[in-house]
């Protein structure tokens, strides 16, 4: 095979992968109320109609919050977590690392459908908290496991070194182990964001009715009619994941060529 | 030495919401409502859910569209992994990014914008009708969820084999070139024997969430076709029945645990003369 | 003040089921060079990790200048470490690196920026203040390692095979550099290689471990020319080891004949390991000798030639600066002096 027509192949495979977002934002420009392939102008009307959505912006506003505050807390418990099992014995971490595991690799259906039945039968009404607790649960695992490479590669002698030059453990910690794993730190965080905006099948399980996130909404909005500011919305969602993950690979590159650059 | 105790919050939390839950799903799935409000044990629900030709009708469909969805994306993503790692593309770092992007938008919206594009006035109608081809009803179909399913999961299926083959010594093909073997016999010979493993969590990568998925069929298919996922998802949220969503949940992890049992299995046995 | 200033007293230490170290007595002087030398796994290490505070001990003591230090924890130890991988702090630059300890004495700025800048004069790294660990070479991150622990002016510095990890050339010159810091400053050093050569070419004592026990600890001259037991001997350079009979004083018998020798104090025909240096051995014309052989191989080594000669069954290693035909029938001499007669390790 040519080395064109390779190229070709992952051109189309390409096309496959883009062409249904390239047609939403093509789509939420379009004036017109039905998903006809007729372009009959251009027009703002569905992202005005998008921001002046109340219901829509609430949404955005429970996924952002509950992204944000999962997250957050995710990191702080993960984090912990790893460096306590970083320094666990063989057998207890082997335990402890299987049920890490278990949410990661348990449909999210069942973690879902386990955690509507736990809320119920704690009496944990449905809503925004269950919401927050479910999301913490998967997100922690991803965490732990950003982390725990980052202190497994550090030179063991690290820590001893501190304390060797008169550092109490708590110091050494926080001034030589965790700028060590930050990017470890980060990449969870990070992990954990996106997990939770992108998350819906466990969300739709453990809400209820007194907390709808984006996922939830367009679930509901999808089955009903074709709705145009949907349209707008993914389109603007698209463009600042993108630019972030664009963002985000620039400054790791940028990193590189500094460090190089210092040979 | 050993100070594990920063673990604690952690362990504390896994108890309760990944342990609990979890024995939550057994007791129900084991047991069905007494006569006096308690439960009893019972294995009714399975022999419910096994004897009733709806229920396996659906079980079936989801390891058929499933199994179906991986084998396409095996097919269709493995040249894609195997060029992406050549030396034909300069930027193959980006290519790589851009493979991932449309992955961090919501799954939702990923699949509701095909129902857009393959609806009958969509815009691929539109064009097979000006060809006097249409228009073709894309939609509601069990093919149509297998499709959401191979878009959905593609990049779980060229990510792995990917990361496999960059990975790969390249002296290896150069010894086998040397040996005599043609660009074939390397293929054949050196290069797919050596992306198993990547191939087999590929295939983990994608069955799994493909199996277990209710909202691709949702959407695709209008809630007429019933995957494994659509039967828990009425089990708890319409039909108020907990006893027999937990059967149908065992059932599925089950179902999950014996394909990575499967494919650890067949790994192990690769690693020893499997090259040749 | 006690010319001691490092006892360990009956120190035991298990990993697990390994019992690493046993019931280990070690003193370490005062301002001197002293090294740990053994084979990997023979508790060198531990021992380092013991008196660094980094381990504690299962039963025993260890004392600083008679004082019990046993369960002081690291940071309170008055003593530093460079370790084997140098573990410096990659995120900090190499001043930081310097300075870390001293920060934590609150010292003042004036006073840190004096120190830092003087230590880096002495490793020869002064303009590095500002360099990334990263960009350093490893004989460079050695210096800064080295720089980082003298800086808090410790008492004893403790080294964890810190050469390990540069190669030959650079080592060699690390090696005299070492030394002459230590002689420089006055403190004390204690190190562990298991690079028998580095002990002798440093040392002001060895200490030759084996097995979590101590089998030998004298000047390197006297372990060199006076090891205990074969173990040592072929530890220490390397030797041809036979087994041997001693009849009574200065009288032993090895390779089938009779030799003089000059030890004394062997119980009547006990069995002995009897050692020769492989330089000890000249090669003579085979009736000149007091074992005929043929010779093997021959191979140039640089300053010298190591040949093989086979002669009633023991294959001899011998250096001599003359070069011998392999296959040709030669003559082997020693005098009494050069034979050395150990008493038979206990068996395992």
């Amino acid at each position: 095979m040519s080395n064109a027509l390779k190229k070709f192949y992952v051109f189309l495979v390409f096309v496959f992968m883009y062409a249904p977002i390239v047609v939403l934002m093509v789509y939420s420009f379009n004036d017109s109320q039905s998903s006809s392939a007729v372009w009959r102008g251009f027009t703002f009307e569905w992202y005005a109609e998008m921001v002046n959505d109340s219901q829509m912006m609430k949404a955005l506003q429970t996924t952002l919050v509950i992204a944000l505050s999962s997250a957050v807390i995710a990191t702080v418990i993960g984090t912990l977590a790893a460096i306590g099992i970083h320094n666990m014995r063989k057998t207890p971490k082997n335990i402890v690392m299987n049920v890490t595991y278990l949410p990661v690799l348990s449909p999210d259906i069942v973690t879902g459908i386990s955690l509507l039945m736990l809320f119920v039968f704690l009496r944990v009404p449905l809503g925004r908290y269950s919401l927050l607790l479910s999301h913490v649960t998967f997100c922690i695992p991803y965490v732990i496991i950003s982390v725990l490479p980052k202190l497994t590669q550090l030179d063991k002698n690290m820590y001893e070194a501190a304390l060797d030059l008169g550092a109490s453990p708590l110091h050494a910690y926080w001034k030589i182990i965790l700028p060590e794993i930050l990017p470890g730190i980060v990449t969870g965080f990070l992990f954990a964001l996106t997990l939770s905006i992108d998350d819906f099948v466990v969300s739709f399980f453990t809400s209820g009715a007194g907390a709808t996130n984006l996922s939830i909404y367009i679930y509901s909005a999808v089955s009903k009619r074709y709705n145009p500011s949907i349209n707008a919305l993914s389109t603007i969602m698209f463009l600042v994941i993108f630019l972030l993950l664009v963002l985000i690979n620039f400054r790791t590159r940028g990193q590189e060529k500094k460090k190089k650059a210092n040979y | 030495m050993k100070r594990a105790f920063t673990a604690y919050p952690y362990l504390v939390w896994s108890i309760i919401f990944i342990i609990a839950p979890l024995i939550l799903v057994l007791y129900y799935g084991l047991t069905v409502p007494g006569p006096d409000g308690g439960a009893v044990f019972s294995l009714e629900n399975f022999v419910k859910f096994f004897t009733s030709p709806i229920f396996m009708a659906a079980f079936w469909r989801s390891i058929w569209t499933a199994a179906l969805a991986t084998i396409i994306c095996l097919l269709i993503g493995y040249p894609v992994a195997y060029f992406l790692s050549g030396t034909i593309f300069k930027n193959k770092n980006l290519l790589l990014l851009l493979l991932v992007i449309p992955m961090w938008m919501n799954l939702l919206l990923r699949t509701y914008a095909w129902l857009i594009l393959l609806d009958n006035g969509g815009l691929i109608n539109t064009v097979l009708e000006f060809f006097g081809l249409g228009p073709v009803e894309f939609l509601y179909h069990e093919y149509s969820i297998v499709f959401g399913m191979v878009y959905n999961f593609l990049p779980f299926m060229i990510l792995p084999i990917h990361s496999v083959l960059v990975k790969m010594d390249h002296s290896l093909i150069e010894a086998a070139q040397d040996l005599g073997a043609n660009r074939t016999k390397v293929f054949f010979k050196i290069t797919f024997p050596m992306s198993l493993p990547g191939i087999l969590s590929g295939i983990t990568m994608v069955f799994m969430p493909a199996v277990t998925t209710f909202a691709i069929s949702d959407i695709l298919s209008g809630r007429t076709i019933q995957l494994m996922g659509n039967l828990i998802e009425d089990q708890f949220l319409r039909s108020d029945n907990w006893n027999f969503g937990s059967t149908m949940s065992i059932i599925l992890m089950v179902l999950i645990l014996a394909s990575m049992v499967i494919s650890s299995r067949y790994e192990k046995d690769n690693q020893g003369g499997g090259l040749f | 003040m006690s010319k001691q200033i490092i006892r360990l007293d009956h120190v035991s230490k298990s990993f697990g089921s390994t019992q690493v170290l046993d019931k280990l007595n070690l003193s370490i002087d005062r301002h001197t060079f002293v090294t740990l030398l053994g084979p990997s796994g023979c508790g060198k290490t531990t021992t380092l990790r013991l008196i660094g505070g980094f381990e504690s001990p299962d039963e025993g003591r260890i004392y600083y200048e008679d004082t019990d230090m046993t369960d002081l924890p690291p940071y309170k130890r008055k003593l530093n470490t460079v370790f084997q991988k140098y573990a410096l702090f990659p995120h900090m630059d190499v001043y930081e690196n310097v300075a870390f300890g001293l920060r934590l004495k609150k010292l003042s700025k004036s006073v840190i920026d004096e120190k830092v800048k003087k230590m880096l004069r002495m490793v020869n790294l002064a303009g590095f203040e500002k360099r990334n660990i990263d960009s350093l070479s490893g004989g460079q991150q050695q210096r800064v390692a080295i720089a980082r622990a003298l800086v808090n002016e410790p008492e004893v510095l403790l080294l964890d095979e810190p050469l390990g990890a540069l190669d030959l050339k650079l080592r060699k010159e690390m090696q005299l550099e070492l030394k002459n810091i230590q002689q420089t400053l006055g403190i004390t050093f204690v190190y562990v290689t298991h690079d028998q050569e580095e002990a002798l070419t440093m040392s002001d004592t060895i200490v030759v471990m084996k097995d979590g026990a101590i089998l030998q600890q004298g000047a390197p001259t006297d372990i060199y020319n006076e090891p205990e037991n074969a173990f040592v001997a072929d530890f220490i350079g390397e030797s041809n080891i036979l087994d041997g009979i001693m009849h009574e004083d200065k009288l032993v018998s090895f390779c089938g004949r009779k030799f003089e020798c000059v030890d004394v104090g062997f119980g009547k025909d006990e069995p002995v390991d009897v050692v020769i240096r492989p330089e000890d051995l000249k090669v003579v014309p085979e009736e000149e000798g007091l074992l005929a052989g043929t010779v093997e191989s021959c191979i140039f080594k640089g300053v010298h030639y190591e040949m093989f000669v086979t002669a009633n069954d023991y294959k001899f290693m011998i250096h001599s600066t003359l070069a011998s035909e392999p296959g040709k029938r030669v003559g082997l001499t020693v005098i009494p002096f050069d034979i050395h007669i150990m008493h038979k390790e206990a068996a395992k």
